[in-house]
């Protein structure tokens, strides 16, 4: 198919997806050298702050790619943004750098997240919380807030993040931007600072679902250090992606639709599942009669998990002595610990493996009758920061429908839909085990008809 | 809302034995807030009792792989200089940590005997 | 009359002879290696590094359990020990606990007592420390290394048994070719739980039984306590550490002591043990499944492969040159003691058959004269037997004129020899063989040779 020259005539050229990015520079519209200078313009000038960025390679040359920080990267700093980590500098690299080196880009900086990845706000962070660019009052959501806000802003062409309960697709439907959580096994975690090891998968978090794709099949496939990883790579044609809707059978939760959801925030969901019908999509009803127990399950296998992954951070070998831990990562630790201690086995982890057996066969039961599952990514837009700092239990509430996902071991994406009070709102949609083909194809097709990705904040600061 | 008494899973007792179990120095602060914050998490979490589970296999590993091996060949290590390389304390190329055999919250609970 | 019974059981933990580390690609050599060069994220424990398990060790760990007579499990699983020791980077050691391997085994002692294997299952060493004025210091070469853990039941009564039964693991380690099994080294180590029991059903009541009815005191019930022997590296201590702590348990409870749980260690110098941790401090492992590594499917096809392939183990060749070649018992044992020796002397025998020489007779050469298999060859050794018993030539004129012989006949191993070909003097031992039907002493032959030979 021949292609015409792409249009950058009337647009920053930051604010071009990676697919542009990379036609352009075919094209020799612009040099590496070009991009990166006006990149880390915007990153001088924007990051004081959004405080996205915990480190900045001032010297990058290629392609640059945004790196939440709690992926290990060779000789660059690498804090989890925790003061436990301060001054570590991991002497080797991820998987997922080695691949996305071997693709022809380079890591511009590594982005501020929750400490070790835990919390869904970027207000955990030892380093100060990132700012969400739509309303700097607000938070960017979390854990991934720096790769999230990254991206919104246009600091970096595209950004990896991690995700263990909703920590790539909250933040970027906080920010509008497209987050892709692959199933667990599809990416390597190796190098990914653990956090919960049954759950943690790493995931592009992208200006359009196009890119998302295209990262996907970069950073997944086989490798002999992660055990869980599949031997089977990602790959989607584009025709594939471009197959549109029609003849999908969509799946509606009522679970997702009932009290605690935002009724803003649930007008501009149905608004946008309407659209695919409109493009052809047959919605059902269907229910996950287990999903109420998700969070009470992951709030039991994550601290368990957590306390025995942050055993490693006693100032031996690297980093700071326990002494500098923050709150959140003490609260989890002190949790995990009490659960997996002598005489709890079956009350606690036992238990909630079980009710994790019991979700993972709801998503098996519903998958046997629609293609896909949608629904919103969170029950509400982005809140204030400093809301919900005192509180948890209610911060823990906010990732009710996105954590599911996770313990079943499941795909999910969100794709920016609209927005309530002027804050995005992103539509989350959740596919079967491996088939990250399907949710891309059915985000492509959405955004191709609405444009709510190309939507960017106005950064007045 | 304050949890009645009879709801608190984890006294500052407890608290304090799970700390010790964790090798986590808490703050008297922590201490105080811990009992409250996490009895209430606990009482969330609890809910699961409610779900009949007595024919349900726990799944712990979604990846659905097995028999995940590799042959036995010796690959690329790290040299001595990496291998040092964020440790703050070192000598004679061995990584140091000071000994505390407080019994409190350092490593030294108790002292073994490593006869060469 | 002894009126208490020890009652103790054994954890004997071997280290695996595998190329790599049971979890990473670094070396598992390294006895005696610079420190912490033998690392990498995974057994450094670095952020990030995950662990991918070592086919050899897993099936390595199989054929320990098979030779043990074990049932290997369908589905096994890896888990997570938590603790905390400098020696021990991740904080958690990957181990096993619900899922093992191999569970209910046995092995026959000699007097035909048998000592049921409760589990060998599958783990990681950890790091070395060395403890100096300042502080601990930590070489991580070690941590990784694939262990297996081989755990009884109480079944022992005396250190005989543990000292055999330790003998006999060692050399099914051995046989197997698994590991060095080198004591000195470290390669094997025992932990002992020792509690003691009275003996008979008469005799007064001991204080802490006095409120129990009688019925609950029999033979088989155990005691309701026990301690753990642990840390100690070396063989000799242990049995020491076992004998003391018998000793001292039967002083206490006569005493009027009750004894409780709890671990000790062994203090060389004053030649006791001494307590390390009361029952309150003790561990709480909070054990869970190692998320990082997906389970192990144990295909029966694949069990019955390993099993054939197993050699003949050390108690079954003692049973079959008993058997098979009328052997006496205690010298049946001494010849399969190590896979060496058992070669040489079936080799032998086979030799022997065309010589008429008796499997005894030539068990009572390898017994007696134990001869330096190294250098002897079994046909050598079948020679000599059958000289000795026509009547040796050990005259050393005789043997001189014997050898120049042989070195006539020999000409070209002679020029080999000259030529710095030292091996070529097996030729000429050879050839005063053959001239002496075999009646000249091998190893006076070897020096007349030598001697000639340097005066060439």
């Amino acid at each position: 198919m021949q292609k015409s020259k792409l249009q950058i005539k009337n647009q920053n050229l930051t604010e071009l997806t990676l697919t542009e990015t990379l036609r352009a520079l075919e094209e020799k519209q612009f040099s590496l050298e070009e991009l990166n200078k006006n990149y880390l313009e915007r990153i001088e000038k924007y990051n004081p702050q959004l405080n996205a960025y915990l480190h900045i390679n001032q010297d990058n040359k290629k392609i640059p790619a945004a790196i939440k920080d709690v992926i290990s990267t060779r000789g660059v700093p690498t804090t989890a943004s925790s003061k436990v980590l301060q001054g570590y500098i991991p002497p080797y690299d991820s998987t997922v750098i080695n691949r996305l080196l071997e693709n022809g880009i380079s890591i511009i900086g590594k982005t501020n997240c929750d400490e070790f990845a835990m919390g869904g706000s970027g207000e955990n962070s030892a380093y100060g919380p990132t700012k969400n660019p739509w309303d700097i009052n607000k938070v960017s959501g979390g854990s991934s807030s720096g790769s999230a806000v990254a991206v919104a802003a246009d600091l970096c062409v595209f950004a990896l993040g991690s995700d263990t309960g909703g920590s790539v697709r909250q933040p970027a439907s906080f920010t509008g931007i497209v987050g892709l959580k692959p199933s667990y096994g599809r990416v390597s975690r190796y190098g990914l600072i653990a956090m919960a090891s049954s759950l943690d998968q790493i995931g592009p978090m992208t200006k359009s679902v196009e890119d998302a794709a295209l990262v996907l099949d970069w950073i997944s496939g086989e490798d002999g250090y992660d055990s869980n990883c599949i031997n089977s790579k990602f790959q989607i044609t584009n025709n594939k992606l471009q197959q549109g809707v029609k003849g999908l059978t969509i799946g509606m939760p009522k679970e997702y639709f009932g009290v605690g959801l935002d009724p803003k925030v649930e007008k501009v969901i149905k608004d946008a599942i309407k659209k695919l019908e409109e493009l052809g999509g047959e919605t059902i009803e269907i229910s996950l009669p287990h999903s109420q127990y998700a969070l009470a399950a992951y709030y039991v296998i994550v601290p368990s998990e957590v306390s025995s992954n942050m055993a490693r951070y006693d100032g031996i070998r690297f980093g700071k002595d326990r002494e500098s831990i923050g709150q959140e990562v003490k609260r989890r630790i002190m949790l995990g610990t009490y659960s997996l201690s002598s005489g709890y086995w079956e009350d606690y982890y036992a238990k909630a493996a079980k009710v994790r057996a019991l979700i993972k066969q709801d998503f098996e039961k519903a998958f046997a009758n629609v293609d896909i599952i949608v629904g919103p990514v969170s029950p509400t837009v982005a809140w204030n920061l400093g809301e919900k700092m005192d509180d948890p239990l209610t911060m823990y509430l906010s990732d009710i429908y996105t954590i599911s996902a996770n313990l079943a071991g499941i795909p999910g994406l969100s794709v920016p839909c609209g927005s309530s009070d002027g804050l995005p709102v992103g539509l989350q949609i959740l596919g079967k085990q491996w088939d990250e083909e399907t949710i891309l194809r059915v985000g492509y097709a959405y955004e191709q008809v609405t444009g709510w990705h190309n939507k960017k904040p106005k950064l007045d600061l | 809302m304050k949890l009645t008494k009879d709801k608190v899973r984890l006294g500052q007792d407890k608290v304090k034995h799970v700390a010790k179990l964790a090798n986590l120095p808490l703050s008297s602060e922590e201490e105080e807030k811990y009992p409250e914050q996490l009895s209430k998490i606990l009482e969330y979490v609890e809910q699961l009792n409610k779900v009949d589970t007595s024919n349900v296999e726990p799944t712990f590993n979604v990846s659905g792989q097995s028999n995940v091996v590799r042959v036995d060949k010796v690959g690329e290590c790290l040299n001595q200089e990496e291998a040092l390389s964020n440790a703050p304390k070192k000598e004679n190329a061995r990584l140091q940590t000071p000994e505390r055999s407080d019994g409190g919250q350092g490593f030294f609970v108790t002292k073994g005997v490593f006869a060469e | 009359m002894n009126k208490y019974q020890p009652v103790i059981g054994l954890e004997v933990h071997v280290e695996l002879n595998t190329k790599s580390k049971m979890f990473c690609r670094c070396s598992a050599d390294y006895f005696g290696k610079e420190p912490n060069t033998h690392t990498c994220p995974v057994c450094l424990g670095l952020p990030g590094a995950l662990p991918y398990i070592n086919q050899q060790a897993i099936d390595d760990c199989i054929k320990i359990g098979l030779a043990l007579n074990c049932q290997i499990a369908e589905k096994s699983l890896f888990e997570r020990k938590n603790y905390f020791y400098p020696d021990l980077p991740k904080g958690y050691q990957i181990s096993q606990y619900r899922w093992p391997l191999c569970t209910n085994g046995k092995l026959m002692i000699d007097d035909g007592k048998i000592i049921r294997i409760n589990r060998v299952h599958q783990e990681e060493d950890t790091g070395k420390l060395t403890h100096t004025k300042d502080g601990t210091l930590i070489d991580f070469n070690r941590s990784g290394v694939p262990l297996v853990e081989i755990v009884t039941e109480p079944d022992f009564t005396n250190v005989e048994e543990v000292r055999e039964y330790a003998k006999k693991l060692q050399q099914l380690f051995r046989y197997l070719d698994v590991s060095n099994a080198d004591m000195e080294r470290g390669d094997m180590r025992l932990e002992a739980n020792v509690s003691v029991k009275r003996q008979a059903a008469e005799g007064p009541l001991l204080r802490h039984e006095a409120s129990e009815p009688r019925q609950r005191r029999g033979e088989s019930e155990l005691p309701n306590y026990r301690v753990e022997l642990k840390n100690i590296n070396s063989f000799r201590f242990m049995v020491a550490a076992i004998e003391h702590e018998i000793k001292r348990q039967i002083t206490e409870i006569e005493a009027g002591k009750k004894l409780t749980q709890e671990t000790r260690g062994w203090n060389e110098d004053k030649k006791c043990t001494y307590l390390q941790r009361s029952k309150e401090e003790a561990h709480d492992y909070r054990y869970f499944p190692e998320p990082d590594l997906p389970e192990l499917i144990l295909n029966p096809k694949k069990i019955q492969q390993i099993k054939s392939s197993l050699p003949e183990l050390p108690w079954d060749k003692a049973k079959r040159y008993q058997n098979e070649f009328g052997i006496k018992k205690a010298d049946a044992k001494i010849l399969s003691e190590s896979k060496e020796v058992a070669e040489f002397f079936e080799e032998a025998v086979e030799h022997g058959k065309k010589h008429q020489v008796a499997p005894q007779d030539i068990a009572n050469y390898i017994v007696n004269q134990k001869p330096d298999i190294t250098s002897v060859l079994p046909t050598q050794a079948v020679e000599e037997i059958k000289g000795k018993k026509v009547g040796v030539i050990e005259d050393l004129k005789e043997l001189e004129k014997l050898a120049k012989k042989s070195m006539e006949e020999n000409q070209k191993a002679l020029e080999d020899y000259k030529k710095g070909k030292t091996e070529a003097i097996q030729v000429l031992i050879g050839g005063v063989m053959k001239i002496s039907s075999g009646k000249a002493d091998s190893r006076k032959v070897k020096e007349v040779l030598e001697k000639l030979l340097k005066s060439k």
